[in-house]
């Protein structure tokens, strides 16, 4: 995040005299890290607190508390348009993504937003690092064959 | 708890909507072998795309010239969906092709059923870098060779050779436009993911 303050950075001088002042004024020191324009979305949150990160195939499911039109109103047009998605049928994260355009990162924050509000919960798909039972796979063996 | 998922065998129709499970197998390969075509051949969605913004330090590897240090990239991913029944949906998912975005693989990894690795014979080394990949991390792969028209039909014993693979790899021939040739595919992967399962099951028996 970068502070407003720093507009005064006295390297910023009007004058442009000197090495210290090249032809991209620095707006924010190399600490500060970049500043990423997607992000502006969160308020600049990458993460969401106290949340592992959802994996691209976890699903997000609308909650009944999600179905008063009150919602529509009152949210981002973001987090509105995510609880839309999700009220037609569960939805993946990437499937999400997809639909808003917008990056996994951002994606992943705002359905934070939706869980903390208890609008939507998240079902977690396989556990990592485990495969799923013998039978599952069985059927998606099937399942493929049907096709 | 906002994690967990309905037991499968307990009343699914109690909830409404189903809250299917999911499953994602990888789609990896050099640029332009065909994974975008591999997907398409079997999603019942147009296949979507979806970004991550990155700013790691990484990318500085990048051979951006002038844009030293700190910069952001866009990364993409194509995936499909598969309706597989109302309660298990698998979901394919292509890598992205520079081999320097492998941190994200490990992401789109974890929890997968496996791999598919398509190849194409005239460009075989493009696909020794995600071979590499997933023999390291022992993910369940299959090699898929990418039958083009043009291009030479190298028995499978050549390939396998090229590749320099275990012998408990399979190699199939496919063509990527095709509905059935990729379904076979996908099928060869769950169904080596699942010896892969149980030899593992019977060595740690076998060691106990």
């Amino acid at each position: 995040m970068s502070d407003p303050g720093q507009d005064q950075h006295p390297a910023r001088t009007p004058s442009g005299e000197g090495p210290a002042a090249p032809d991209h004024p620095h707006w924010f020191d190399d600490d500060a890290g970049p500043v990423v324009r997607p992000y502006a979305m969160t308020r600049g949150r990458t993460s969401h607190a106290g949340q592992h990160r959802l994996d691209l195939i976890a699903l997000v499911v609308a909650e009944s508390a999600a179905d008063d039109p009150v919602w529509d109103m009152t949210l981002a047009p973001e987090h509105a348009h995510i609880l839309g998605l999700c009220r037609g049928r569960p939805q993946s994260v990437a499937e999400l993504a997809a639909d808003l355009d917008l990056a996994i990162g951002v994606v992943r924050v705002l359905i934070g937003d939706l869980v903390d509000d208890e609008l939507v919960h998240v079902t977690r798909p396989v556990p990592p690092a485990e495969l799923p039972d013998e039978s599952i796979l069985r059927e998606v063996i099937d399942g493929l064959r049907a096709l | 708890m906002a994690f967990g998922r309905s037991s499968r065998t307990g009343a699914m129709h109690a909830v409404s909507p189903v809250e299917p499970l999911t499953l994602k197998i990888l789609v990896a390969g050099g640029f332009g072998v065909g994974k975008t075509t591999l997907v398409s051949a079997v999603s019942e969605i147009r296949p979507l795309r979806t970004e991550e913004q990155l700013s790691e330090p990484g990318i500085g590897i990048d051979d951006t010239q002038g844009v030293e240090g700190k910069s952001t990239t866009t990364v993409a991913m194509d995936f499909g969906r598969i309706t597989l029944r109302e309660d298990l949906v698998l979901y394919l998912f292509g890598t992205p092709g520079q081999d320097r975005f492998w941190f994200l693989w490990d992401e789109l990894a974890q929890g997968s059923l496996g791999a598919v690795v398509l190849a194409d014979t005239r460009r075989l080394a493009d696909c020794f870098a995600a071979v590499d990949y997933f023999e390291r991390r022992e993910i369940p792969f299959v090699v898929a060779v990418n039958c083009f028209e043009d291009a030479d039909h190298h028995p499978v014993v050549t390939v396998r050779e090229a590749l320099d693979l275990d012998p408990g790899v399979p190699v199939l021939l496919c063509d990527a436009r095709d509905r059935e040739s990729v379904k076979d595919v996908l099928v060869g992967v769950v169904e080596h993911a699942m010896s892969l399962a149980r030899a593992r099951r019977r060595s740690l028996s076998a060691g106990a």
